[in-house]
């Protein structure tokens, strides 16, 4: 076929036309992927590899009475089958959670949630092991379940965690932040103060690959291959030799690629271990991947949080203290990934964007019998439930002030002269310049004329509503003082190694999961030594391969690992200046870097490329005195701060009035995320944050009855947006860089998915001011909204 | 029991379990797994291929229902080598990110585009409504649709001109 050139599509063609750096460039890991040749872990297959189901629990709470596994160790392929009792005499029945909590792998003595692992088998092929599932014979004593985290702390609740010696109570943990009683004087005297309740429910990030592992035992070499769906793979290489007592260098955790993560793919799974212990008792791999109900019901969720929002402010719309009061549900086990001192995660910057005299929350933890996780689907520790709080709450205020939500936030921004600011929670703000951002997406959306229309349609009986939200991040989790995870600091490291003909390989140690890390990082490092991206491998995902880091989510990979990339690149360059001098026979000094070349200040003639030096490093001569051949360097990165991207979101909606559907009209993004990279990469991340939203606004809710039963076990019944729901994306940006980041990059992988939500709900609620709505909780489906125009509150989770 | 079916192709016969479904016929028996499988009750569409030249989910069809059948999955849109228009309009427009939903989302569109080579935005979104896509939020999977449609115009003008 012809390929031609067609002037309407020339923005797409801007690419590679760039020799290095950065700018618009087709992605490096496309070409695999359009032909169906990605490689993913259920797509690993190994010479004599057995499959491995596992047997979950039905019931939400109960005791584990028997397991009796005979019938399936005679069903036909099966080579073994494992209880938790069997786990239990090797010392592996439970293994402990990110949080400093343990997990069961398989249930001993009570299932805690409706999903858990009680036993598995190994057979032949995926559909023996199901078959042997339905044979294994378990009898439970069915106890009352916790559903509601409000029902969790009640004195005659029933005890989730009596595995734990002396706990009495469904509390995991208290937590507070800011000052409570400078927060309470400014309540007290304030002119105008509302108060809401806002829910935000359980959802799932449900990745379009499930979780699985394939495991590989080499009992002759000592060594465990661990294929699997993980974001952090040296954090979980770290975890299983502490836990396996397998040595850490006998331990190689391979992540290929990667279908989609969202934070789902951060904890480690008992299906791992399950795998691990397979191929070791069986001496052959074994493969575990997970069906669709088994993700949903099983894996990580997010969010289930219950809070109390409160803003005083005064009565011509000055914000002067927010205060908030949440009840967190953390499942059956504190399975959630954040930073030990942070158990709430970055809730903390729940101060929003705005310029407060006070703030302060005081968070309760407990324990349900409801599937474990708590930090994934994009959140960046916890700041998507803090954005929507905040969010929703101004617009509270703007409601009870009859003041417009733009003008209010506009009113209130913390200013460009007062960063780096310090919020009142002890957030330190980098940079930010919010006006700006604000009103491009007020020009862009043309918000003055929405208004107009919306009035006109008003006086007409229909709906109509326009949702602002103004967001704060606070990403790329360091410094490595401050934030860990079980005692592993929140660093990466990064190596660079130029070979002699000047192609170059950098090896990570975060992993994509489709953010295009293999094309990213190349602009990275060619921005910074001048060799093309084409010429730059990028190696990751593979702990034997790459130098050790915590890995990917909360955005970290540009703030922490692009940190990295770009000042490894630099050392590289460092001593390619001096090898350079060498061969000019000038001093270091009077060199100058041109992108991709050392010249001799003030005579351009005389030059030598970075393709030169490399061959010189690695080639027969002199290397200037002390200079050791070779062209490479390696760096961990610790970062100094976090790095906080920032955006307006504008969201208009129209409302059905005789079916209460919502329509998402229009959507208008403007980001900020500091230096922009691949602005191509960065418009793709935005626009799929952004359908997140949609789906948690408006559709996607994991449920429960009352007896805990799940009723989000399939995509039949969790909702999640199609391309019929979502409307096409407008985005913007401004760039307000960094100032301690090498590049400048802030992160923006979660930015929509946190700043959505609330644009979404509030455009809803704006939409049924005529009903006197001022809040209504996700996922605004049509029964809801329904039920919102009637004045009927939303029912409870 | 034994089938028949020709893969992108290429006749292929084997010795089956009667309940297997296509999508596990298809990745673990024949190694082809650019095909998916992603939730097994027909609402992702990761495992999207051709049977007689029809979208059908492999998750819900039996490898024994495709007896007899031809069947073409992503390894078989290319030609000669050369990458189909839709193809490189989905390099070209970032219509992929985890790349995980792609294979299915380019058999659907493929399809559409041999039925209907001029589409709009809004019949490209029915086309692939029984898809989904957790990354790119479908925009840039519209545009990668569109750019292919006026790149195979585009071509097909020339053939005629030359």
């Amino acid at each position: 076929m012809t390929t031609v050139q067609d002037p309407k599509f020339t923005e797409f063609h801007d690419n590679d036309q760039k020799p290095v750096g950065f700018g618009r460039m087709l992605r490096k890991e496309d070409p695999r992927f359009v032909r169906g040749r990605g490689r993913y872990t259920d797509d690993i297959q190994l010479p004599g590899m057995l499959h491995l189901a596992i047997l979950r629990s039905p019931f939400a709470h109960a005791r584990v009475l028997s397991v009796d596994t005979s019938a399936a160790e005679a069903s036909p392929g099966v080579r073994l089958v494992v209880t938790g009792a069997m786990l239990a005499e090797k010392g592996l029945a439970w293994m402990p959670t990110l949080s400093n909590d343990v997990q069961a792998v398989l249930a001993t003595d009570k299932v805690r949630f409706q999903g858990q692992e009680v036993a598995f088998v190994v057979a032949d092929d995926r559909y023996a092991a199901r078959d042997a599932l339905e044979l294994i014979e378990v009898d439970y004593d069915v106890l009352e379940p916790v559903i509601d985290a409000r029902r969790a702390l009640e004195p005659d609740a029933p005890l989730i965690r009596d595995d734990l010696q002396g706990k009495e109570n469904n509390h995991v943990f208290d937590w507070e932040t800011g000052d409570e009683a400078a927060t309470e004087a400014v309540f007290a005297s304030a002119d105008v103060v509302v108060q809401e309740d806002i829910v935000y429910p359980r959802v799932h990030p449900a990745p379009m690959e499930t979780c699985g592992a394939v495991a590989d035992f080499d009992a002759v070499e000592g060594k465990l291959r661990l294929w699997s769906t993980t974001q952090a793979p040296h954090a979980h290489r770290t975890l299983y030799a502490i836990v396996s007592g397998i040595p850490e260098h006998k331990i190689q955790v391979i992540s290929p690629d990667l279908g989609g993560g969202f934070g789902n793919k951060v904890p480690i799974y008992p299906g791992y271990v399950c795998a691990i212990v397979g191929s070791i008792l069986t001496g052959k791999p074994v493969k575990w991947m997970e069906d669709r109900s088994e993700n949903l019901i099983s894996t990580g969720f997010a969010r289930d949080y219950i809070m109390r929002g409160e803003i005083a402010a005064t009565r011509d719309g000055r914000i002067l203290a927010i205060r908030t009061n949440v009840l967190a549900d953390h499942g059956a086990f504190n399975g959630t990934a954040a930073p030990v001192k942070y158990p709430a995660g970055f809730f903390g910057v729940f101060t929003g964007s705005y310029d407060l005299q006070a703030a302060y929350c005081k968070m309760t933890a407990v324990y349900t019998n409801k599937a474990p996780g708590g930090v994934a689907y994009a959140c960046s520790f916890r700041i998507t439930e803090a954005v929507y709080l905040v969010e929703r709450i101004v617009d509270c205020l703007a409601h009870e002030l009859d003041m417009d939500p733009a003008e209010l936030r506009l009113k209130n921004f913390i200013q460009p002269d007062q960063f780096p600011y310090e919020t009142k929670t002890g957030w330190v703000y980098d940079s930010g310049n919010y006006e700006p951002t604000m009103r491009l997406a007020m020009d862009m959306a043309g918000y003055a004329d929405l208004r107009k229309e919306q009035e006109e349609k008003r006086a007409r009986g229909e709906l109509m509503g326009i949702g602002i939200s103004f967001f704060t991040e606070a990403v790329g989790a360091g410094p490595r003082k401050n934030m860990d995870i079980l005692g592993l600091g929140m660093a990466d490291g990064c190596e660079l190694r130029v070979h002699p003909t000047g192609k170059a390989v950098v090896r990570l140690s975060v992993q994509t999961q489709g953010q295009g890390h293999e094309t990213t990082f190349a602009q990275i490092v060619a921005e910074e030594i001048g060799i093309p991206p084409a010429d730059i491998e990028v190696v990751h995902g593979d702990t034997d391969q790459t130098p050790f880091g915590l890995g990917t989510y909360g955005s970290r990979s540009t703030p922490v690992s692009g940190a990295a990339a770009a000042l490894v690149a630099r050392k590289v360059r460092d001593k390619a200046q001096i090898i350079a001098s060498g061969m000019l026979e000038v001093s270091v000094a009077d060199l100058e870097w041109v992108k991709g070349s050392f010249q001799v200040k003030g005579d351009p003639g005389k030059s030598v490329t970075i393709q030169d030096i490399a061959f010189r490093a690695h080639g027969a001569g002199d290397l200037p005195e002390g200079v050791e051949g070779g062209l490479e360097a390696q760096i961990c990165y610790n970062p100094s701060n976090l790095t906080y991207p920032h955006g307006a979101y504008i969201c208009v909606v129209d409302i059905d009035p005789g079916t209460a559907q919502v329509k998402v009209r229009r959507f208008v993004a403007v980001d900020d995320c500091g230096t922009r990279i691949n602005p191509m990469i960065i418009e793709g991340q935005i626009h799929g944050g952004l359908t997140d939203g949609v789906g948690m606004a408006l559709m996607e809710m994991i449920a429960f009855d009352e007896d805990g039963n799940c009723l989000g076990a399939s995509l039949m019944d969790y909702l999640i947006p199609t391309s019929l729901e979502v409307p096409d994306w407008e985005t913007g940006y401004t760039v307000t860089p960094s100032p301690h980041h090498p590049i400048g990059a802030k992160g923006v992988g979660e930015s929509a998915t946190v700043g959505s939500p609330p644009a979404i709900v509030n455009a809803v609620v704006d939409a049924l001011k005529p009903f006197g709505v001022r809040h209504a909780d996700m996922p605004l489906t049509p029964s809801r909204v329904w039920d919102a125009m009637r004045g009927r509150a939303t029912p409870p989770i | 029991m034994q089938v028949t079916m020709t893969v992108n192709d290429t006749e292929v016969t084997r010795e089956i379990e009667g309940r297997l479904l296509l999508v596990h016929f298809l990745r673990d028996v024949l190694s082809l797994t650019g095909t998916h499988w992603g939730c097994d009750t027909s609402n992702c569409g990761t495992c999207v291929v051709w049977m007689d030249g029809e979208p059908v989910k492999s998750c819900t069809v039996l490898a024994a229902m495709a007896d007899g059948h031809e069947v073409r999955t992503v390894e078989g849109l290319a030609q000669n080598g050369e990458l189909d228009p839709i193809q490189q309009g989905f390099m070209q427009c970032h219509g992929l990110q985890c790349g995980f939903c792609t294979p299915g989302m380019m058999m659907t569109c493929r399809a559409l585009l041999d039925k209907n080579p001029d589409p709009t935005d809004a019949e490209i979104r029915e086309a692939i409504s029984g898809q989904i896509c957790r990354c790119t939020g479908y925009s840039t999977i519209v545009r990668s649709v569109r750019w292919a449609a006026v790149h195979e115009a585009a071509a097909a003008q020339q053939e005629v001109t030359a």
